[in-house]
Parts: C-alpha cells; structure tokens; sequence
C-alpha cells in the first residue's frame, strides 16, 4: 500500500466475497470511495449491498479479499475497533438515554471526559439544528429530527467513513424528498466521506458523487448519476435506473454504430449498440428508451427527420405539473408507450383519444443483448 | 345498559374470589391478630402478639434470615437465569431455541414435592452423590449434604427458575439486534453495551421476574423444610408451627401480617432502589 495515507482512498473494497451458505451474496467486487464523497451503492433488496456495508463495518468477515480504510487493511478488526460508523435502518437510536446520552455515547467509550463530552455534544447538536433538544426523550423527537441525530451520534465521532443503511427509508415521502437535500448538505458541511445504500434510485441520484449499481452479487456499474442515467453500460442499469420504454426485438443488420432491428410485432427501429459492442445479425436485444427523449407531434412531418417514428393514439393524460405524461397506445403491436409532455405546455390540450405521432433519434435509444433487466 | 350487566358478570369471578378469598380472609386475620389470650375463651384486644415478635430473638432472627435468603436467592437466580435467557432470545434459533425453553419448563411438569425429593434422593447421606464421591475415592465415608444452608439455596434457586428465564426471555426478545450492533459500533465492548443497553432494555423483565421470584423463595415452605430440616429456620415454618402445632392462630396471624408487611416492604424498596415502578414492570414488561 501507498507510504502516504494522506493519498490512500477512505474506503477501498478488493475483489471481496462473501456467501451464506450456497448463496453469493457480494461476487468479487472491488471499489474505491475517495476521501470526502458521497458514495452509493444502488441495487433491488437481496442484492448484496447491506451485505457490503455490514463487511465495512465490521459485523461480517468477507470469505476473500480485503478491506482498506485510509489504506489500513481491516481484516479482524472488530466493529468497534474500526474507523467507521454507521447509521441503521431504523436508526437504533438508544430509547433508554436522552438525546445528549445517545450522541455521547461513542465519547464515553473513548474515555473523553464528561466536560469535553458535553461540549463536543453541544456544539454538534448546534450544527444540526437542534440545539436545545439535548434533555428530550428519543420518543418526543419526530422523524426528521431522529434522522438528524442519529447522524449526529456518529459524526461526533469524526468518523474517516460514515456508513448509512437506507435510513430513509422509513420516513413518508415529504420528509424523505426534504432529507435527501439535508444529508447532502451534511455531507458538506462536515467533510466526511459518506457510504450510501438503497434501493431508491431518486436517493442515490440526488446525493451522490458516485453511484455503483449493484445486482446479484456483481457492480454493474460505477459512476456519476448522470453517467448511469445517460450512458448505461448494461441493461440492467438502462431499466433500473429512471424510467424506461422497452421493446425486445431481432437484429437485422448492425455496425459499430447502430443497430437496426425488427420486434416481433413487425415494428423496426434503429438504436444505438453499447459500448462494448459483440452485437451480430440475428442476435436477440432488448432497446431501452427514455419517456423524456421522445418527441410528440401532431403531423408526421414534423419528426420526420427522426430515425424512429410511431404513430399512435392518446390512451390517458397523466397531468402531474412538471412530470405530466401522456400514455399512448401504438396499434401494431398494442404496446403503451410512455411519454413526457415537454415542459413548455405545448401539448397541454391533449385528450384521451388523440391520434399524434412519436419519434426520437438512435441516438436515444439503448440497446442491449437481451437478457435480465431491472 | 346490557353492556354494563355483561361486563359486570365477567367481573364478578374475579371479584368474588378477590374478596371471598384474599381479603375478607386477611381481614379477618387482622382482627385475629390483635387478640391476646388470657384463658381459655377469654380474649382482650392487644398488640401482645406483635410484641412477642419483637420480644423473642428467635422469631425475627428467622424472620431477618429468611428474607437475606430470599434476597440472595433471587440474585443468583437472576445472575444464573440472564445468560439462559439471553442466550434463548438472541443467540439460539429456530427449532434450537424451542427445545431450550422446553428444557427450562420440563421440571415443571413435575410436582414441586416430587423435583424436591429428587435432590434428597441425590444429595442425602446414602444418596447417589455421597455414592458416587465414595466409588471415586474422593470421600472415605458417607457425606451428608442436606439440612444445610447452601442445599437451601440450591432448591430455591432451582424451584423459581423458570420464573426469572420467563420475563426475560420476553423482554430480551423484543431487543433491538440494531441497538446492540449500534452499541459496538461506536465503540463499545461486551462489557459495556451489556451495561448501557442491554440490562436498561431488560430491566422491566428483571424487575418482574425477581419480584416474581422473591415472592416464591419468601413464601416457600416445601423446599426450606425437606431439604433444611430442622435447622432451615425459616419463617412460614414458625407461622405453620403456630397455626398447626401449638394452634395459637392468634399469633400465627399475627406472623402472617408481618410477612406480609416484610415481602411489601422489600419489594417496595426494590423498586425504589432501581428506579421502576409497578405499572411499567407489569404493565408494558414485554414492549418498549
């Protein structure tokens, strides 16, 4: 390992397994969170990733591979001995002490003395906004401020990686959309290096630096929210993260730029092949297309320039302000095909029964071998 | 209207034996109590009975003995009972964890006169015990093992068990796994996650499984007698000898009153000393 920890990544992963019993739960996966970012792993439930997170933090031993924090291996080390807290599903805040009790918790176990603790206890209750709650019960917290301190007790102890379990989970949707932009701002506020996992795409987009996309063991992906989003290295991540359109159909001819295929209903389009190419003629894909990237008109001139091009009839108007969508049924094969009303309110006087047409360009069609998708 | 008389008639069992069973009985053992006997037939109204309590060394050394013995007996059922329990609650699983809390109620199936002569039959001077140490060489002569203090404590001990694995089992069971995972995480040792988090979460289960057990060692005849003999001294011994042998029920009741007292007394200060109350022992014991 590198001389230098100062250089050493917060939290490196390599090539760790780890199985219950027949099943492989992580699959040598290997990856680096550097110091100071916000690092998520997104993935469906049974996944692997509280699997990965419970390894970091020390409750379970990988089979193989190793485990650095700041570059120092973590093997044996137990959980409270490591470097690393973490912030539970459902918090696991301590109902017998008051809020003061629970964020001191982890100094009193270092021996910090009682004057120091109640000042560090102070000044970290302060920064979270709830300064004069340290005397409350857990009970008479809400759950937002629950959230907060559960962060608190372990930030207090300057932690090199904070690791948090879906601890959004449990709160109802306003409090979660409102907690999504605190913790970042946390996150920012304190420097520290965050470890995040869940299993809600909008969580791990909105705050983080970079997302790994996890399935069955395996990452399938790392990289940028807007990386996953707009290049998707497998068909996994094009179905699991946002939103998509999906046809599977068979090739007819392609090249290392686009492939042109044909479905089962006799519908054709061109699409753009992955990065990693291996697509041949006669070769089963499955194309992924985003609700946002397909254009509506009400002539067919006006996407005729498009590569692909539907017609179809207005099936519903599904008004939700900014996120409105217009469902619209394709009459060859009887498919729905899902699409975004575009911002300007250009087609806001669309009623169910309207025949328009659709198009987009290759471009923002994503194809992929055929195969498991999320 | 028809409400009130149905809620009424699933009352009155529970009223009628409270009444006709518990205080109607003790009333009438309090008036009892303050009799004194002059001659035959012949009673006036005194505290003479409470007096020869005070009065006779021997009633409250025995009184004083029984409850130290209780006290400690429901330590060390409670020391022997939490990691029995701790172990049924969080450690074991499935079908194992079935089997230990069968093992815990077995004995029970058993009379309590029966488990008893049980250890007399282990522990007495031509038991299986004194044979065995005999055969191995350990003992050159026959070894009596009842009629002595610690063989007290042995069937106390083993008679409330249950009493103590019950409650906490319930309590140690509605732990939060994340709450002791969370007390090592940040940075605590066996020791110290035991002390701050795992004994405070049981402690309702600790309390109403010793007030529970206490109640049992204080009031225990059968154990102290057969396997204490003639020297276990204990209290409801001199209250049965009042009623039954000299059949002076006047001072017998007169003990039985300041049992009473004595068992609320040391439950109350019990409570006190650990901070709970009775509502939130009884009342909420298995969920917090």
């Amino acid at each position: 390992m590198n001389d230098s920890t100062d250089q050493a990544p917060a939290l490196e992963c390599r090539d760790i397994v780890r199985t219950f019993g027949k099943f492989k739960a992580v699959d040598h996966v290997s990856f680096s969170v550097p110091e100071g970012s916000f690092f998520s792993i997104l993935g469906p439930s049974g996944c692997g990733k509280t699997t990965i997170l419970r390894m970091a933090a020390g409750f379970l031993e990988p089979d193989s591979g190793d485990i650095y924090i700041k570059g120092k291996s973590m093997l044996g080390v137990g959980p409270n001995k490591r470097p690393v807290n973490m912030v539970f599903q459902h918090l696991a805040l301590f109902p017998m002490m008051n809020v003061a009790d629970n964020i001191g918790y982890g100094l009193r176990r270092r021996g910090v003395a009682k004057a120091e603790i109640a000042v560090r206890v102070k000044a970290v209750l302060e920064r979270i906004g709830l300064a004069d709650s340290g005397a409350k019960r857990i009970s008479q917290l809400s759950g937002g401020q629950k959230q907060r301190i559960a962060i608190a007790r372990c930030l207090v102890l300057e932690p090199d990686v904070l690791l948090l379990d879906e601890p959004l989970g449990a709160l109802d949707l306003k409090l979660r959309e409102h907690m999504k932009v605190e913790l970042k701002k946390l996150q920012n506020d304190f420097g520290t290096t965050f470890v995040y996992i869940t299993h809600d795409q909008s969580e791990a987009l909105v705050m983080s630096d970079q997302v790994a996309v996890m399935n069955k063991g395996v990452f399938e992906q790392v990289g940028s929210a807007q990386e996953l989003y707009y290049h998707p290295d497998t068909a996994f991540v094009a179905g699991f993260v946002g939103d998509s359109n999906r046809w599977r159909g068979r090739i007819d001819a392609a090249d290392a730029s686009s492939v042109k295929l044909t479905t089962a209903d006799g519908l054709s389009f061109a699409a753009t092949p992955p990065k990693a190419g291996g697509l041949g003629a006669g070769g089963e894909v499955d194309i992924f297309v985003r609700p946002e990237s397909v254009q509506i008109a009400r002539a067919e001139a006006d996407v005729q320039a498009m590569d692909n091009r539907l017609q179809g009839r207005v099936e519903s108007v599904l008004f939700n302000g900014a996120n409105s969508r217009v469902l619209v049924r394709e009459p060859r094969s009887g498919g729905e095909i899902d699409v975004a009303l575009p911002q300007t309110g250009a087609f806001h006087e669309l009623r169910k029964g309207e025949d328009i047409w659709l198009g987009w360009g290759k471009d923002q069609a994503k194809c992929f071998a055929a195969g498991e998708a999320g | 209207m028809k409400k009130r008389l149905g809620f009424y008639l699933l009352l009155a069992p529970l009223l009628l034996w409270l009444f006709g069973l518990i205080i109607v009985p003790h009333i009438d053992m309090f008036f009892l109590s303050l009799q004194e006997k002059l001659g035959p037939g012949d009673y006036q109204t005194s505290l003479a009975n409470y007096a020869a309590f005070f009065n006779e060394p021997l009633y409250w050394n025995t009184f004083a003995r029984t409850a130290i013995m209780s006290i400690l007996a429901t330590m060390i059922t409670l020391l022997i009972a939490f990691p029995v329990s701790y172990y049924i609650a969080k450690l074991a699983q499935g079908r194992i964890r079935a089997v230990l809390f069968t093992l815990c109620l077995l004995p029970f199936w058993v009379s309590e006169l029966v488990r008893t002569f049980g250890w007399m039959i282990l522990l007495r001077e031509t038991g299986v015990l004194s044979h065995l140490l005999q055969w191995t060489g350990l003992a050159g002569q026959p070894v009596e093992m009842l009629y002595n203090d610690a063989t007290i404590m042995v069937g106390l001990v083993y008679t409330s068990m249950l009493f103590m694995v019950v409650p906490l089992v319930t309590t140690l069971d509605s732990l939060d796994n994340a709450h002791v995972e969370a007390g090592y995480d940040l940075g605590g040792n066996g020791w110290s996650v035991l002390r701050e988090i795992v004994i405070p979460h049981a402690m309702p289960g600790i309390v109403s499984g010793s007030i529970v057990v206490f109640m049992l060692c204080l009031g225990n005849y059968l154990t102290p007698i057969l396997l204490g003999g003639k020297s276990s001294l204990w209290f409801t011994e001199q209250i049965y000898d009042q009623f039954i042998t000299r059949f002076n029920w006047e001072q017998g009741s007169a003990f039985g009153f300041l049992l009473l007292i004595l068992s609320s007394a040391i439950v109350w200060t019990g409570l006190r000393l650990t901070g709970q109350n009775l509502s939130s022992t009884m009342g909420d014991g298995g969920e917090r």
